[in-house]
């Protein structure tokens, strides 16, 4: 790229699309870059903030969400594919202001520190004990032709795409634990 | 107007910013949205030293959407500060790969994004030097280490002592670069109005990087406000103001606009600092039942070529055992490399590494247990200050933390305990960190509608601080936690001094006692009257720190692993990890535990993943992302746990409390290493302890 000389590349129009989001039950008009990731959009566009920005790549697990009760990287997520989809974000998990018992058991233990992977934690939580009581095995499940148990290894197996910096990894499955029992 | 409630301090109250938190409520820099915003995205050096030739700053502005192409060429003129890691985009010259060489704004965050991958920059490369060797012949000997230790220190005659001493452990350890990485990339979002200049950032300090910034635009302190109420996270690396907080308002200046800019993971690689690698040799010399008679611990550390950092790596060995003859050095080399800074425990964490494990050598050398010869190596008072310790509590943080792990009746052979596909091997070393309190200011406000306020610019980025703090006040204020609002993270607030060196609780929470001792006079006087407008009182603890007696104030523990290594993979699990504590009174056992725990997690991240590889050929860290650059994932932590034993120290500050952010993480990847070598026999003297260091050792 250095050193090369100065015809520019020839810059076309960012491509849109006008789309119908449906977040945490309301469904949002909106027009969005095709290249937008459903994260950006969140944050930038509809002040939803919950779902956090770790990596961008896939990484971190911080900006996990729930597209169809199932849980996605909303930074790997074009949000022109999800104009069909119901989605769910951390804002969404409280019902009528009561936290949902995933947020309650967060607290309790003490899952967190400074919060920012907190987000994804909790929704990747909630989508994983639907897992394992829809009996999906994981890579440390013995039997995976019966139902999987929500014992500490299962939790931290299928937790680690969530990473906490600050270590609360001890609480989180403390707190997982104690509402998916 | 008061009622008399139990006292909180010590109990574990919830985190009052938890709900905040759970729900996304809780809005981190890069969420603040002020209007009519533009994004920016920055472009970093593609060569590792050289100059900046020209940037084709025309050609990316017909991108649609793009406001603007920042460089040093076009740039607002900074004012010329001492920190030039600050003082951003002013001149052609690259330092390091990586470095800001433009910032373009755009539109979206989509446009600005594409601008910064399209845009040309054309150099002058130079060859680099990037490799950090002992014997690099630019050694040198800074000033001081970080914040202000003298760079070598000597007692007695360390050379001689090892000469006769009947048993000599001479080993040299490395520890590798490390990079933070808070989940939070560092965010500013900066914005230019009639007061000034406003920025909401992931800073540790709020008070600090206003000092810092206001003089680089010329500006009087007062016309920077910086806003940071959550924080994602920092480790040291939010500690000190990083070049985005400088971007941002840059940029926000030169387009007239609120701008936001965040690191990208793969750019805090280069831009947001991370701990040097490290060389120690560690002598020590001892008797056959193991008391020392020389301690020689030297280090050979990076710093970047714009800036110094000296690590202050062997300052610990200073105070940790007691032997008559010792020496201490530090060395630095300048490269070509980005700019290292504090990250948790700097200094302790790298240099008890290879302290920790020199010990445990000699353990076995002498055939001693390593408990019982720490035990025997205690010092009476700090060996080199020559000052009694305000408290010191190491012996029982041994004692009991083997009692509770089931440490007794251990066998010391290594490599002879298998269970199954694995070897086990237990492993224990010292922690400690120092405690340090900073002068801060606070004011506590009783409202006419009932209830306080107390505020203070302290942050609170995950340690707890807005709960302790909210603790300490409603006990001196004699209500209940709920009664009080505590307001932090905002340089608009009473000055306070930066969320480190484990300082936070004893520094505002002095500053918070006073306030709210002062306005519990005021009240008095008043006969418990609140009048319309409130009552307030405030505090500065400047005068009150200037007047402590000179001790040796830290806090101790004693950590304590089980490991299993895999016999035909070298895989290391650490089955158990048990820390035990003296850090004096704790203020929330719930929040306190954590931090501990949390520490701890780090220190085993450290000791079997972390690592920055160095590229000599391109000169850059290569693993720039956290696929490459591993973090203990909620696998890899199974059962960590830590407790505290009961401190009373009158000689620290008035709650009795020594700092708990850091020590965790402490001797943490001494003791695995130690563990380690207790399974199989081989001793891995280089983090990580990589599985090659386990076959290639000939598990
Ligand atoms: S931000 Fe999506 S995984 Fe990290
Ligand atoms: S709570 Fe800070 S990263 Fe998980």
């Amino acid at each position: 790229m250095n050193g090369e000389g100065n015809s520019g590349p020839v810059f076309a129009d960012p491509i849109t699309a006008d789309i119908l989001l449906s977040v945490n039950g309301d469904e949002r008009p909106i027009t969005v870059d095709t290249r937008e990731t459903l994260l950006d959009t969140l944050r930038e566009h509809l002040d939803l903030i919950g779902a956090k920005k770790g990596c961008d790549h896939g990484q971190c697990g911080a900006c996990t969400v729930l597209v169809d009760g199932r849980r996605v990287k909303s930074c790997l997520t074009l949000t022109v594919t999800v104009d069909d989809r119901e989605i769910t974000t951390v804002e969404g998990l409280a019902v009528d202001g009561a936290l949902h018992p995933m947020q309650a058991a967060f607290v309790e233990r003490d899952a967190f520190q400074c919060g920012y992977c907190t987000p994804g934690q909790l929704c990747s939580a909630v989508a994983m004990v639907r897992e394992v009581a829809d009996g999906w095995p994981s890579a440390v499940t013995a039997d995976v032709s019966g139902p999987a148990a929500l014992d500490d290894d299962e939790i931290r197996e299928r937790m680690s795409g969530n990473l906490c910096r600050c270590g609360a990894y001890v609480n989180i499955v403390a707190a997982i634990k104690q509402v998916g029992s | 107007m008061t009622t008399v409630a139990a006292p909180s301090a010590g109990t574990a109250l919830d985190r009052v910013d938890g709900p905040e938190k759970v729900t996304g409520r809780a809005r981190y820099a890069y969420e603040n949205v002020p209007a009519d915003l533009a994004y920016a995205v920055v472009v970093q050096a593609t060569v590792s030293r050289g100059e900046v030739r020209a940037v084709d700053a025309d050609s990316v502005l017909q991108l649609p959407g793009m406001i603007a192409t920042i460089w040093h060429e076009n740039a607002p003129r900074l004012a010329p500060v001492e920190d030039a890691e600050l003082t951003v985009l002013q001149s052609p010259r690259v330092a390091y790969r990586g470095q800001v060489v433009a910032v373009v704004v755009a539109e979206t965050l989509e446009s600005a994004t594409e601008a910064a991958r399209l845009l040309r920059v054309d150099y002058r490369p130079e060859p680099h030097d990037v490799e950090l060797r002992p014997d690099h012949p630019g050694m040198y000997r800074p000033d001081h280490v970080n914040p202000n230790y003298a760079t070598d220190s000597e007692l007695g005659d360390p050379d001689t002592a090892l000469a006769f001493a009947s048993v000599v452990v001479d080993a040299t350890y490395t520890t590798p670069a490390q990079h933070h990485n808070p989940i939070e990339p560092h965010a500013t979002v900066a914005l230019w109005d009639a007061d000034g200049l406003t920025l909401y950032d992931a800073t540790q300090s709020t008070s600090g990087v206003r000092a810092t910034i206001a003089p680089l635009f010329a500006l009087p302190p007062e016309s920077v406000r910086v806003i940071s109420p959550y924080v994602g996270g920092g480790f040291g690396g939010k500690g000190a103001p990083h070049a985005q907080v400088v971007l941002a308002a840059l940029a926000a200046k030169q387009v007239g606009r609120p701008v936001k800019l965040a690191a990208t993971r793969r750019q805090m690689f280069a831009v947001t600092g991370y701990r040097t690698p490290t060389v120690q040799r560690v002598r020590l010399g001892a008797d056959e039942d193991g008391k020392l008679s020389a301690i020689v611990h030297e280090a050979f550390e990076q710093t970047a070529t714009i800036k110094e950092f000296a690590e202050q790596t062997t300052v610990v060995t200073r105070m940790m055992y007691a032997a008559p003859h010792r020496r201490t050095s530090h060395r630095l080399v300048r490269l070509d490399v980005p700019v290292p800074t504090w990250m948790r425990a700097p200094g302790e964490t790298p240099g008890m590494f290879a302290l920790e494990s020199a010990m445990d050598e000699l353990a076995v050398a002498c055939g001693i247990d390593p408990v019982e010869l720490r035990v025997r190596n205690e010092p009476t008072i700090d060996p080199e200050r020559g000052l009694p310790f305000s408290s010191r509590n190491l012996v029982a943080c041994l004692r009991g933390g083997a009692e509770r792990f089931g440490w007794a009746g251990r066998d010391p052979e290594p490599g002879v305990r298998r269970r199954g596909r694995q070897l086990i091997g237990t492993g224990v070393a010292s922690s400690t960190y120092p405690v340090y309190r900073m002068p801060s200011q606070a004011s506590a406000r009783a409202e006419p509608g009932g209830g306080f306020t107390v505020r203070i610019a302290a942050a609170d980025i995950g340690t707890g601080a807005r709960t302790v703090l909210t603790q300490i006040a409603a006990d001196a204020l004699r209500v209940p936690p709920a009664q009080v609002r505590m307001e932090v993270g905002d340089s608009a607030l009473p000055r306070a001094s930066v969320a480190g060196g484990s300082s936070g609780t004893a520094s505002w929470g002095t500053a918070v006692l006073r306030a709210c001792e002062g306005l519990m006079d005021a009240l008095h006087r008043r006969a418990g009257d609140v009048p319309p407008g409130g009552l307030e009182a405030s505090a500065d603890t400047a005068e009150e720190l200037r007047s402590q007696r000179p001790l040796s104030r830290h806090a101790y523990g004693a950590q304590f692993a089980e490991v299993g290594v895999d016999l035909d993979t070298g895989e290391v699990r650490v089955l158990r990890l048990l820390g035990a504590f003296a850090a004096g009174r704790i203020i929330n056992p719930k929040t306190a535990r954590s931090q501990l725990i949390g520490g701890m997690t780090m220190g085993l991240s450290m000791a079997l993943l972390e690592e920055s590889v160095m590229d000599l050929e391109f000169g850059d860290y290569l693993n720039r992302d956290l696929a490459q650059y591993h973090v203990a994932a909620c696998a890899d932590v199974r059962d960590v746990d830590a407790f505290w034993i009961e401190e009373e120290d009158p000689d620290l500050n008035p709650m009795g409390s020594k700092g708990i952010g850091e020590i965790g993480i402490v001797g943490t990847a001494a003791a695995i290493a130690n563990a380690v070598y207790h399974a199989t026999g081989i001793r891995v003297r280089d983090l990580p302890i990589r599985l090659d260091r386990l076959i290639g050792g000939g598990i």
